[in-house]
């Protein structure tokens, strides 16, 4: 790519947009899935008392549907990422394609 | 200690401490020192015939694949032509080992809900990647992961350094498997140690040899559909026995522990508690340090894993890259849920069946059948062989993708790059790599030999530890980071490389359990290294760089812009139009 391009798309203010975006909704996400992997590590290794609490009368506890939860989020997380970088941060992608590489 | 066979004469607590002295590696058990005194079995001939079924299939797909592979494009990356969906199920197949089928199923057998504290520690690495490296990576690269953490870099040290990382992941890795290969088929088979190690040698390179990233890839995806095929069928069957009840099934488990525990001569209180300690956390995460450490070993490893960043090139754009995470992370939770409905239908059909245990109440062959068992239980003789043939298949399709990505190093990042300055021809480097390919994989079986008798547990957690502490941080900060330079990444990337060996090997898993050390003589107290080498290697990397007044520094700094351009559009990326 020439130094002229570069500054080009650099310059463009969908870029900016997109790069802002992109950057903050990343590490959002990064930041919730630490949150909440750590705070599972955290839990179990400070109040282990409170995961094997029952719900209700039965066996379960706390701890299987938290574990499920951590799962399941992190699944779900992933996803959310994808959706929105494949329609709005491709659909800025493309714009900004589309005005520099005329 | 990890010989021990999960007896349940012998207290959970006990087997727990000790897993957490030993590194934690759960996983590694099964594959490894766990199967350390596996028992050669009866030759079981429909397990045979199943996996020579399987073998024939995925030969005749290598060879399909071996007419595509004519460039060294194809070779390392199929010639950029998988789809997302494809790429999805074929990381998914690269991931989910063996050990991890057997090794977390059995856990959860033994323990409960400790297995899947351990699980969900492999799933978390998968939401890092997508947010921060999948579609970078994808836009920067070309063949390996030394292509971006190289990008804007003097090439031959930031290659050395990436191929040294490569290949010291890929060793500990593939040693692992090769003894996991060799102790499973024994014991599933009843093939002697060696033959197996050098089955699973030899279709290894065949695969790779002649069939390159296209037929890797299919070994992958067929492999991951199996898994995941057998796994559903197994957890499906036993939540069918308990009418899809969670709660039916777990209080089953809970009585057959305490009954167990009963039995043991455990007064009646003390053997409920027993019973329903495996619905919460028991000893798993022993001091807070290990386990933060060990999650972070595992969370930052996945995303510097060398033979998993390379499946991000199979692909031709940053969005299939990104489908690809999203599909691989969603089968291989799904999979983690699977192995622990799995875990406990084994305590109900596994642990109350005396065709599955020997005299002493333990599991016939050693703690990690019990998926095997379980298998037998609920589909019989034929899908007791069908699962015997997925766990083969999953160590071939493992560690077909480790020896890609060794290759790759050798070939495209040591020979083209460093050696013949980028100008070597297409012919030349693919020679290269299959050089190296038939070098790993009689290296592997030299190994896989050499060590059937060692105690590896900590071989896979010291793949990820590496692979967070080397591979991880250098690609992070080069990508990311405007100030770093080549000396910061190399210096900073070796540090975490030396440190998080050197902190292993003075760890209690290797100082006193396999070296054989007095208890209590390990330097470094922790089970894993991954917190304190990865701040030794961002902290390196930092700190050389700012230092850095060369001449090279200013141009590494003023490469920054252009590269971002790239990473965060795609324009001017490889292949990007090409395929």
């Amino acid at each position: 790519m020439d130094v002229d391009l570069v500054t080009r798309i650099a310059s463009h203010p969908k870029y900016q947009e997109l790069k802002a975006k992109r950057t903050r909704f990343g590490w959002w996400l990064t930041l919730a899935m630490m949150v909440v992997y750590y705070g599972f590590i955290l839990l179990v290794a400070f109040n282990k008392p409170f995961l094997s609490q029952r719900l209700g009368d039965g066996v379960m506890t706390v701890g299987i549907p938290v574990g499920f939860g951590v799962i399941v989020f992190t699944v779900i997380i992933t996803a959310y990422y994808v959706r929105r970088a494949n329609s709005e941060f491709d659909d800025l992608t493309d714009t900004i394609r589309k005005a520099v590489l005329k | 200690m990890s010989r021990l066979t999960l007896r349940m004469s012998t207290p959970v607590r006990q087997m727990l401490t000790l897993a957490a002295l030993a590194g934690v590696s759960l996983a590694t058990w099964s594959a490894g020192a766990d199967l350390g005194q596996a028992v050669k079995q009866a030759t079981n001939w429909t397990a045979i015939g199943m996996f020579g079924v399987f073998v024939i299939f995925t030969l005749f797909i290598t060879k399909w694949a071996a007419a595509k592979t004519k460039s060294a494009s194809d070779f390392y990356t199929a010639g950029g032509g998988i789809t997302g969906f494809q790429n999805g199920l074929a990381i998914a197949g690269d991931y989910m080992s063996a050990a991890s089928f057997l090794g977390i199923s059995a856990a959860v057998m033994a323990s409960g809900f400790d297995g899947l504290i351990y699980s969900i520690g492999f799933l978390v690495g998968w939401p890092v990647i997508t947010f921060l490296m999948a579609e970078r990576l994808r836009n920067l690269g070309k063949f390996t992961f030394a292509d971006v953490a190289a990008f804007r870099f003097e090439q031959a040290p930031v290659r050395i350094f990436a191929a040294s990382g490569t290949l010291v992941v890929v060793a500990f890795y593939l040693i692992a498997q090769m003894v996991g290969a060799g102790q499973l088929i024994k014991l599933l088979f009843g093939l002697e140690y060696w033959i197996a190690v050098v089955i699973v040698g030899g279709l290894m390179m065949v695969y790779v040899l002649f069939g390159g990233m296209t037929a890797t890839t299919w070994v992958q995806i067929i492999k991951a559909i199996m898994l995941l095929g057998g796994a559903s069928f197994m957890a499906f069957m036993v939540l069918l026995h308990f009418g899809f009840s969670p709660e039916a099934m777990f209080a089953g488990a809970v009585k057959i522990k305490t009954d167990l525990a009963l039995k043991d001569g455990k007064i009646a209180e003390a053997a409920a508690t027993v019973g329903q300690s495996i619905m919460g956390p028991g000893n798993f995460v022993k001091d807070p340090v290990s386990a933060i450490s060990f999650g972070m070993a595992l969370m930052f490893g996945t995303a510097g894993l060398p033979h998993i960043l390379m499946r991000f090139f199979t692909v031709p754009s940053a969005k299939a890259a990104r489908t690809s995470v999203m599909w691989a992370t969603g089968w291989i939770g799904y999979f983690y849920l699977l192995t622990f409905i799995i875990g406990f239908g084994a305590i109900t059909f596994v642990l109350t069946n005396p065709q599955f245990l020997d005299a002493k109440g333990g599991l016939l062959g050693g703690g990690n059948m019990a998926a095997i068992h379980l298998a037998n239980a609920v589909g019989g003789n034929v899908f007791l062989g069908f699962i015997s043939a997925v766990a083969f298949a999953t160590i071939l399709a493992v560690v077909a993708g480790l020896t890609l990505s060794g290759a790759s190093a050798v070939s495209h990042d040591l020979y083209a790059t460093v050696i013949k300055k980028g100008n070597a021809d297409s012919k030349a480097e693919l020679g290269v790599s299959r050089i190296t390919t038939v070098a790993l994989g009689v290296v592997a079986v030299a190994l896989g030999i050499a060590f059937e008798k060692q105690n590896i547990a900590f071989m896979v957690s010291l793949a990820f530890a590496i692979a967070a502490s080397a591979n991880f941080p250098v690609l992070f900060m080069s990508v990311l980071w405007k100030d770093c330079t080549t000396k910061g990444a190399v210096i900073g990337g070796f540090l975490g490389l030396i440190s998080s060996v050197a902190l292993t090997v003075v760890s209690p898993s290797v100082w006193e359990v396999t070296l054989g050390n007095p208890k209590g003589s390990a330097l470094f107290p922790y089970t894993s290294p991954a917190l304190f080498s990865m701040t030794i290697a961002f902290v390196g990397i930092w700190l050389f760089s700012i230092l850095d007044k060369s001449a090279r520094a200013k141009t590494d700094r003023a490469g920054f812009l252009a590269q971002q351009v790239r990473s965060e559009t795609g324009i001017g990326a490889s292949g990007a139009s090409g395929h």
